[in-house]
């Protein structure tokens, strides 16, 4: 017991002050993509070509990024012969709609928060029920992570639960197999309404790395609606836990 | 004659060419598999590559004492007669063979699917087991007990915590379970199908997915087998930068790990630090490559990233920070005498079990078996630089508890190690076109154990081919032994003991 104690007192408290202050993110932490138009080459499309899951466009409009197949991978940074694609440390990145993660040049939204019914239903207790439809273990890693003390998810009122009955949602992961089709299906079915639906990464998003392949549905909304999108692959914990606290308003 | 002059012996990470791997009949093909596994032979793989109409059956035997593998190969048509009878470490790999190539293994005890896709010749449904209607998962038969008072439970896809999907059929007599079925697929994205033609701009990424929690290992495996068909060398500067990273990832995974066992006994304080510290250790790979999984850090012919100085400097005070925090965390759970009781004779494995099988990594080494791809078929820095490999004898779930704890002794101080005597050299080097009809073998030892990636090129130096086995490939079965005869209440403790991949095995 008293090696318990003494361990507790070693351990210290470590809990993060999120959303308060600012979030420690390594320095070469790879956040919101931005493409600097003054260096971009009219008519060069390097970055769109090696781009594994085409998520670039490049054409007369200028570069415009899906960050909802992005993988957040190095390979259109390295291949810009100007330098023009960096990635900053923005990591504030969920959106509402499957639209708003197309950058454009124009800043990124923020999600909207739900409307006031809903936000009055969730707002203060929100419980989630998991399903990784085909998730690789990353997505579900940095869920996982939330319910560490280091984000301590339950002082938000946030909480996974065990069955479908008890959940006010899903937080999906993966591209849908067509072998998890079917679960996720009867998994949403079974969580009473009002209901809300998160895709958590590329893979839940648009599919990611697996996208168009006969195995796969490219994404949580060809089976389900979604209300919020959290991109990235995996996204950071926060990135994730951020989206959360939009969506219910706790954070404008 | 002896299974040696029926294979061919080769050196993990060293391309040869197609045509020198010995084509057997399927007698003699019998023969060498199984002499060579009762000569003390793992199989390490054994698959399936359409040869015109026919299947050409590649097998390659891990042989642990002399640290090389054997090839050899031969065609079927459909049927041939299974290996699994006389060798049972075939059992997986052929159900999967079957499933693939729509051969059938005449003879084979258990033929059903584990993926339930459709067969990649001739493009139908498997025939072992699925119904005429199409493929649904785990629709297929399942062993079953009868008798009174005997019940069975099934768990999944959809689980109560925040993991993969699969499903789980237990036959219980009362609260024993007499037998446990392990019934797979989900998570099939198509990977191994996607990879032919390759190499692509998406290969490394699946490469980084195949198993997410193992993206430094899958990674790793695919670059030596790139850079081996390429005939690519890599820094040295590069090798020890993959080394750390694979520590890395290892140190991550055996301290939430640890964490995990501890939650599923309801001590919460060793649960409550590991699930911490674990993410700490991400955070030191977030810190070479930004990623906290390693994602764009390993690339054919070296590392994207590099370290300064500093960098380094940072890395190792970080590092001994987390080591003296995981120290405390884990020391709890040998100190406090209600962790040892419940692990100790929990989901037993015995030696013999865990050969026949053929299990790998710390599942093996934890039933005293030493099987460590960085000590017997050493790649990359491990060929100069030597991690002692840990075992511990009693098979169950404290001897994989306790060889984690000592894998992340021994993975950091590899790592301080070869973090302090970096040497200046460059990070990556270009890779060439691979070489026209070549196969090259590739391990890892991951942090489950061993990654097997075999790469067969065609005639213009494309993947004809290309084999992903995840350590959870071979071990899964391990899981179901483990549970033979224990308490139903226990699974979630013996499950997390053995923490296998999905989608590592599902691909």
């Amino acid at each position: 017991m008293l090696r318990a104690l003494l361990a507790r007192l070693q351990q210290g408290h470590r809990t993060i002050s999120f959303p308060h202050g600012e979030p420690s993110l390594p320095d070469r932490f790879r956040g919101l993509p931005v493409v600097d138009q003054a260096k971009c080459r009219d008519g060069c499309r390097a970055c769109a070509e090696v781009c594994p899951t085409d998520a670039i466009a490049a054409d007369e409009h200028g570069v415009r990024i899906d960050l909802g197949r992005c993988l957040f991978c190095t390979e259109c940074r390295d291949a810009c012969p100007d330098g023009a694609m960096q990635y900053t440390a923005e990591y504030r990145l969920a959106q509402r709609t499957r639209d708003d993660l197309v950058l454009t040049g124009e800043t990124l939204k923020r999600a909207q928060a739900l409307g006031a019914e809903s936000r009055r239903l969730f707002g203060r207790s929100l419980k989630l029920r998991q399903v990784s439809a085909g998730g690789c273990n990353g997505c579900e890693s940095d869920v996982n992570v939330l319910n560490t003390v280091v984000f301590d998810l339950g002082r938000f009122g946030i909480q996974f639960v065990a069955s479908p009955r008890h959940a006010d949602g899903l937080l999906i992961t993966g591209p849908v197999t067509e072998n998890m089709q079917l679960a996720l299906h009867k998994t949403y079915d079974a969580v009473p309404s009002p209901k809300l639906v998160i895709a958590v990464g590329a893979c839940a998003i648009s599919g990611g790395p697996y996208r168009d392949h006969v195995e796969v549905h490219n994404g949580a909304d060809s089976v389900v609606p979604v209300d919020l999108y959290v991109p990235g692959c995996p996204p950071h914990p926060l990135t994730i836990l951020d989206g959360l606290l939009r969506l219910l308003g706790r954070i404008t | 004659m002896s299974s040696r002059e029926l294979s061919l012996s080769i050196r993990n990470g060293v391309a040869i060419g197609v045509s020198d791997i010995p084509k057997l009949t399927i007698g003699e093909f019998r023969d060498s598999v199984i002499d060579g596994v009762a000569d003390g032979g793992r199989i390490a793989a054994l698959f399936g590559r359409p040869v015109g109409e026919r299947v050409g059956l590649v097998a390659v035997l891990a042989h642990h004492g002399s640290g090389t593998l054997s090839l050899c190969s031969a065609e079927v048509g459909d049927p041939y007669p299974s290996l699994t009878p006389d060798c049972p470490q075939a059992h997986w790999f052929e159900r999967e063979l079957a499933e693939q190539w729509n051969v059938q293994p005449q003879g084979h005890p258990w033929l059903k699917p584990i993926r339930f896709h459709r067969s990649y010749r001739n493009d139908q449904a498997a025939r072992v087991g699925s119904n005429a209607n199409g493929i649904l998962p785990s629709v297929t038969d399942f062993f079953q007990v009868r008798g009174e008072e005997v019940h069975e439970v099934a768990v999944g896809p959809v689980h109560a915590g925040i993991i993969e999907p699969g499903h789980f059929r237990f036959q219980c007599h009362g609260e024993q379970v007499l037998h446990l079925k392990v019934s797979l697929g989900y998570q099939h994205r198509g990977v191994e199908h996607a990879l032919i033609n390759g190499p692509t701009k998406r290969t490394i990424h699946y490469m980084e997915t195949l198993a997410g929690d193992t993206s430094v290992g899958h990674a790793t495996a695919y670059c030596e087998a790139v850079e081996a068909l390429a005939g690519s060398r890599v820094p040295a500067r590069a090798q020890v930068l993959r080394g750390v990273a694979l520590e890395l990832e290892r140190l991550a995974n055996h301290t939430g790990d640890l964490g995990a066992l501890a939650g599923d006994i309801g001590y919460l304080p060793t649960a409550a630090y590991c699930g911490r510290i674990r993410g700490d250790f991400l955070n030191l790979t977030a810190l070479i490559c930004g990623n906290r999984f390693g994602r764009g850090l390993i690339r054919p012919g070296g590392v994207a990233f590099d370290v300064d100085d500093d960098r380094v400097a940072q890395l190792l005070q970080r590092l001994e920070a987390a080591l003296t925090d995981v120290t405390t965390a884990v020391r709890l759970l040998w100190e406090t005498p209600s962790v040892p009781a419940r692990f100790e004779a929990t989901g037993l494995v015995s030696r013999a079990d865990c050969e026949a099988l053929g299990l790998v990594g710390p599942v093996a080494r934890a039933c005293g078996v030493e099987r460590d791809v960085r000590q017997e078929f050493p790649s990359g820095i491990f060929r100069f630089a030597q991690i002692p490999v840990s075992t511990w004898q009693s098979g169950d779930v404290f001897a994989r508890a306790y060889v984690r704890w000592l894998e992340i002794q021994r993975s950091v101080a590899f790592i301080r190690e070869q973090l302090a005597m970096l040497h200046g050299a460059p990070t990556r080097v270009e890779v060439g076109p691979l070489a026209a009809n070549r196969l090259v073998v590739s391990l890892v030892e991951g942090w489950r154990g061993e990654i097997c990636h075999v790469a067969v090129t065609n005639v213009s130096g494309r993947f004809a081919h290309y084999k992903v086995v995840d350590p959870s490939f071979h071990n899964w079965m391990g899981l179901a032994i483990a549970l033979r005869g224990q308490q139903i209440s226990d699974f979630p403790l013996c499950n997390k003991s053995f923490n296998l991949s999905y989608c590592g095995h599902d691909l």
